[in-house]
């Protein structure tokens, strides 16, 4: 009985929801029943809020050195917790704890410019192979092949070496361009996957112009798949980002605060006070994570496959 | 319905020629390669077709899968490209035309996927299904008229007006299919080449859909090339019926002629293949099973491209020349050396013995793609 | 006694976060030895789900299975997934409709049938091989010592699906299920297969459980049919009086809305109006009432339960009666 009643009651939601849901809208539903979207979800705005607002909630100026920290450092001790330095001092005699709130805001800023300047470009070069085909597809493509067959990297180290200074941007870029196959090759091969679909092969028969066909049939249905990617990306690149700012290749300036230069410099002193690397570990982790399945959440709510 | 949706064929007198198909081929080349494509070889998916279809009637095209029969209608309409040959259409050799002039083209003739959902951009409302031919023709002409325009489409082919603000995930198979007829009859098409229309729909849709086809012509005088495996279905509403096998028409004849008296022995096999839903009948048919397989497109056989399985293939000729496909009677076309003889009696039916069948060859009506997910790229 | 009885089987799929829904909802039948018992019906009327049950191929998690289902006194359903395992080979073959994606592409035919009878026959490799060759002859797979070692990709649809079928014979099961066996096959070889299939039935005394949504096939095959609308058997009958005189709605419906082959041009078909969308549960109601010409109140408020009557069981409130041509309907 319970299931009839159940059933009807399905009924009336589909007749609720007839007024027509797009795609996109039917996906929105179906990641906020999801609990890992909702985990997701949770963690990156909390990390992006984190990042808007970290500079202003500091409990201290993250990049002061404080006396009272400097006066218990020495060369086999950095201080642990104290009143009004949470966690304690980092090893120049700085506020561990602002550094990290601060380091949000950097780490957002390294993954988010990564991660859209490889979109951009990706795009455009997955998007020219897929709409033209043909020899335009072949060369893009073996110059993505080539790109890819470099270790990401060890791309990305050869990049912020031939920028003569290291910085910010050079990170940002070098990790940027290592992802650019990536994206040139998942729209690519989605474009030309539905350059053969029906719907695509009905509207050339429509006569619809074959600008308006790529813009509008090939391109909206292909991004799905890349779309999740640049999640996925934006957690590993905040991860490559940090591992080539603790290799050292990053903007060299001592006072910028950013996990993954944290990471780096804490090695020196791993041995007298670990959390100095731990911390910053565990927040990109959490980050990469919430990206990671805030991506995984959207690859499946937007799978046609799953609809109803 | 008004007199608002008139094709411009329906003044033109009925009988006439509207399209005519001259020695079409459309060969697909199959490339190999790691670095520099090469191309070892072709599939020969549509090879020298002449058909002639006249306005107003359905011309039924029946073969089995690879035969090349959705190329034919796909080379028809420049969605692949032919390889050779002319596609007549009111006068203009669609073959030549290029670029704006064969867009324009494309409102005349129009085309009805077997995949109601696939064909169907999952992106689109009904309502911006429905525009975007109106506008890529011009035919949109001001929010009144097409609002109008667009629900006397929905209420010709049976759907609500409530239909338009929808997606096509929220409608049936048969409802998806109806959403696909009125995209066509939105520009006014004459011609319209229905490409499996029914098969991927349940048993008892595929008669809604069927008498749907049926009413439009009747209310639009339009022409149909209908291309099917099933020949119940084609049979049913065609006037006239060609038989594919492997690139070439076989057979062509009335659908009353071709049920009645079938002339071509591959035409007999499929006739007696079809299962009929009455046991009585089904328990007194005689079968004429063929053997082995169809080959493979790619490499098909010398001569006639049945004699590998033909129970009637003779020492002479059946091997080496390929037969053209001749009027034998009135309206009744058919592609065999011997097919006055097989119908006098004076040649019998033997054994076959089953030739081998390589897969080798590629399904023409498979599309080469690219990878189309994250792990064939990762993991290429 | 029958070789099989499925008596009330019903298949629940569950899945966390939505509705249950009663794919098989209550369908007994029995298969006699040397029978052939068709189960027709369109897509979601449960017809496939069945056959996975009997066999016990559905998923482990997200389905509940009641019932049972006696294969010569043994209820399947309360077997060991071990015992299953020994039974389906040896006592049950299954022949599915995608031969491609049945079998597995990176193994040599001649592997795939060995398999089988090396383990549930014990027979040494060499013999075993002898009798896949032997096997793949009597399909009618020519050249069958050549074939043992090519992969899958290697053969043609129709030959696959005869591999296939030789791979389900191969340890002389006593009950064979086909699931739409031909459906991705051509004409041409849907005729050879299905002559394969009679004459297997004949020969061997295997019993065949035939599953299909063409009735044509059905027509020419099974001895007794079942037809299945929303999980639920609604109309069981020998197949002469079946197709004779189709007394549920539903058979009716589908009998007058296909073309026939054979019949006069230009009689215009009769449609099932609407769709599977259509249908109300069966709890308190006929699931087909809101598609049927015949449905009267009764159909909205009270369920059906399935009578015999004349060697015929029926699910139906208004049946229609014997000699009435197909209902003229208005097109939805």
């Amino acid at each position: 009985m319970t299931t009839l009643l159940n059933r009807k009651k399905r009924r009336i939601d589909d007749l609720a929801e007839s007024a027509g849901t797009s795609l996109a809208a039917d996906a929105l539903k179906r990641m906020s029943r999801s609990p890992v979207a909702i985990i997701g979800g949770i963690i990156v705005s909390l990390f992006v809020l984190l990042a808007i607002v970290a500079p202003f909630i500091t409990p201290k100026d993250p990049y002061k050195r404080y006396p009272e920290l400097l006066e218990h450092s020495t060369a086999e001790f950095v201080p642990g917790p104290m009143p009004g330095f949470i966690l304690g001092s980092d090893e120049m005699g700085r506020d561990f704890f602002s550094r990290l709130l601060v380091g949000a805001q950097q780490s957002l800023i390294v993954g988010v410019g990564a991660t859209l300047i490889g979109l951009v470009l990706g795009m455009i070069i997955g998007g020219a192979a897929g709409a033209f085909g043909g020899w335009v597809d072949s060369w893009l493509m073996r110059f993505t092949d080539i790109m890819l067959s470099i270790p990401s990297l060890l791309l990305a180290i050869s990049i912020a070496a031939l920028a003569s200074r290291g910085s910010q941007t050079t990170v940002i870029i070098a990790v940027a361009v290592t992802t650019v196959p990536i994206f040139a090759r998942l729209l690519r091969g989605a474009m030309l996957a539905q350059r053969h679909s029906d719907h695509v092969l009905a509207a050339t028969a429509l006569g619809v112009k074959r600008r308006t066909i790529v813009f509008r049939h090939m391109l909206p249905n292909s991004l799905g798949p890349v779309i999740v990617q640049s999640t996925l990306t934006l957690a590993t690149s905040i991860i490559e980002a940090a591992s080539l700012s603790f290799l050292g290749l990053g903007d060299p300036n001592p006072d910028r605060a950013e996990w993954g230069l944290m990471l780096g410099i804490a090695q020196s002193r791993i041995d007298i006070k670990p959390e100095l690397a731990f911390y910053p570990a565990i927040a990109i982790i959490i980050v990469a994570l919430g990206f990671t399945l805030l991506g995984e959440s959207l690859r499946e709510a937007l799978d046609p496959k799953n609809r109803r | 319905m008004t007199a608002a949706v008139e094709p411009a064929a329906a003044d033109a007198p009925v009988g006439g020629s509207l399209v005519s198909v001259q020695d079409l081929k459309v060969h697909f080349p199959i490339k190999r390669g790691l670095i520099v494509d090469r191309t070892v070889g072709h599939v020969f998916a549509v090879d020298g077709v002449d058909m002639e279809i006249r306005r107003g009637e359905t011309y039924g095209l029946v073969g089995e899968s690879g035969c090349g029969k959705s190329t034919l209608g796909r080379g028809m309409l420049r969605l692949v490209e032919p390889t050779g040959g002319k596609v007549v259409f009111d006068g203009t050799d669609l073959v030549e035309l290029k670029g704006e002039s064969l867009r324009r083209m494309r409102r005349r003739i129009q085309m009805v996927f077997q995949d109601p959902m696939s064909s169907l951009d999952p992106r689109q409302s009904v309502e911006s299904i429905l525009v975007e031919g109106l506008r890529a023709h011009g035919l949109d002409k001001g929010r009144e008229a097409t609002g109008k325009r667009l629900r006397e489409l929905l209420s010709a082919v049976g759907l609500p007006s409530t239909s338009l603000r929808k997606y096509p995930h929220e409608f049936s198979g048969g409802q998806r299919q109806r959403i696909g007829i009125a995209r066509a009859l939105a520009v006014e098409p004459d011609l319209i080449i229905a490409d499996e229309p029914v098969s991927a729909l349940d048993v008892s849709v595929q008669a809604q859909v069927v008498n749907l086809l049926e009413e439009l012509q009747e209310q639009f005088g339009l022409t149909y090339l209908v291309i099917a495996h099933d020949l119940a279905v084609v049979r049913h509403i065609s006037d006239r019926v060609g038989v594919m096998y492997l690139g070439g028409i076989v057979e062509e004849a009335s659908s009353d002629d071709l049920y009645a008296e079938p002339l071509h022995p591959y035409t007999k096999a499929l006739l007696s293949a079809i299962p009929v839903p009455d046991p009585e009948v089904e328990d007194r048919r005689e079968r004429i099973l063929l053997t082995g397989d169809l080959p493979s497109p790619a490499n098909p056989p010398n001569g006639c491209r049945f004699h590998t399985r033909c129970p009637w293939k003779q020492e002479t000729k059946c091997a080496t020349d390929r037969p053209a496909l001749r009027e034998v009677r009135p309206g009744h076309k058919v592609a065999c050396h011997w097919a006055e003889d097989i119908q006098a009696g004076r040649i019998r039916p033997h054994e076959v013995e089953t030739v081998l069948v390589e897969e080798g060859g590629i399904s023409p009506d498979v599309p080469l793609i690219g990878p189309s997910s994250v792990t064939e790229v990762l993991n290429p | 006694m029958a070789l099989l009885e499925v008596r009330d089987l019903r298949v629940v799929f569950q899945r966390r976060g939505t509705e249950p829904f009663s794919a098989v909802d209550g369908v007994s039948f029995d298969v006699n030895p040397g029978q052939t018992v068709g189960l027709v019906g369109e897509s979601g009327c449960g017809k496939s789900v069945t056959s996975l049950a009997i066999m016990g191929l559905l998923p482990a998690r997200g389905n509940k299975v009641t019932g049972s289902v006696k294969f010569e006194g043994t209820d399947l359903l309360t077997l060991s997934n071990r015992e299953m395992r020994d039974r389906r080979g040896r006592d049950l073959g299954m022949v599915f409709q995608d031969p491609l994606s049945s079998l597995n592409p990176v193994i040599p035919i001649g592997l795939q049938v060995t398999e089988v009878l090396e383990r549930h026959r014990d027979m040494p490799r060499k013999k075993a091989m002898v009798e896949a060759a032997e096997l793949l002859d009597k399909v009618g797979i020519p050249d069958p010592t050549r074939r043992l070692s090519e992969y899958p990709h290697q053969l043609s649809g129709g030959m696959r699906q005869r591999a296939l079928i030789a791979i389900a014979l191969a340890c002389r099961p006593r009950l064979l299920i086909a699931d739409e066996p031909t459906t991705a096959l051509d004409v041409t070889i849907q005729a050879q297969i299905l002559a394969l299939l009679k004459e297997l039935v004949q020969d061997t005394g295997t019993a065949l459980i035939m599953i299909t949504h063409d009735l044509g096939v059905v027509a020419g095959l099974c001895d007794e049919v079942n037809v299945l609308y929303g999980g639920r058997v609604v109309e069981r009958a020998e197949r002469h009086q079946l197709f004779a005189e189709p007394r549920h709605p539903y058979t009716h419906g589908l009998l007058a809305s296909i073309p026939r082959l054979d019949a006069a041009r230009g009689e215009k078909l009769v449609p099932i109006k609407g769709s599977v969308a259509d249908n109300i549960p069966w709890d308190s109601a006929c699931a087909f009432a809101p598609r049927c010409p015949n449905a009267l109140d009764v159909c909205r408020q009270v369920t059906p339960a399935l009578e015999d009557e004349d060697r015929r069981s029926l699910r139906c409130h208004n049946p229609v009666l014997p000699g009435t041509p197909a209902a003229q309907e208005v097109p939805a």
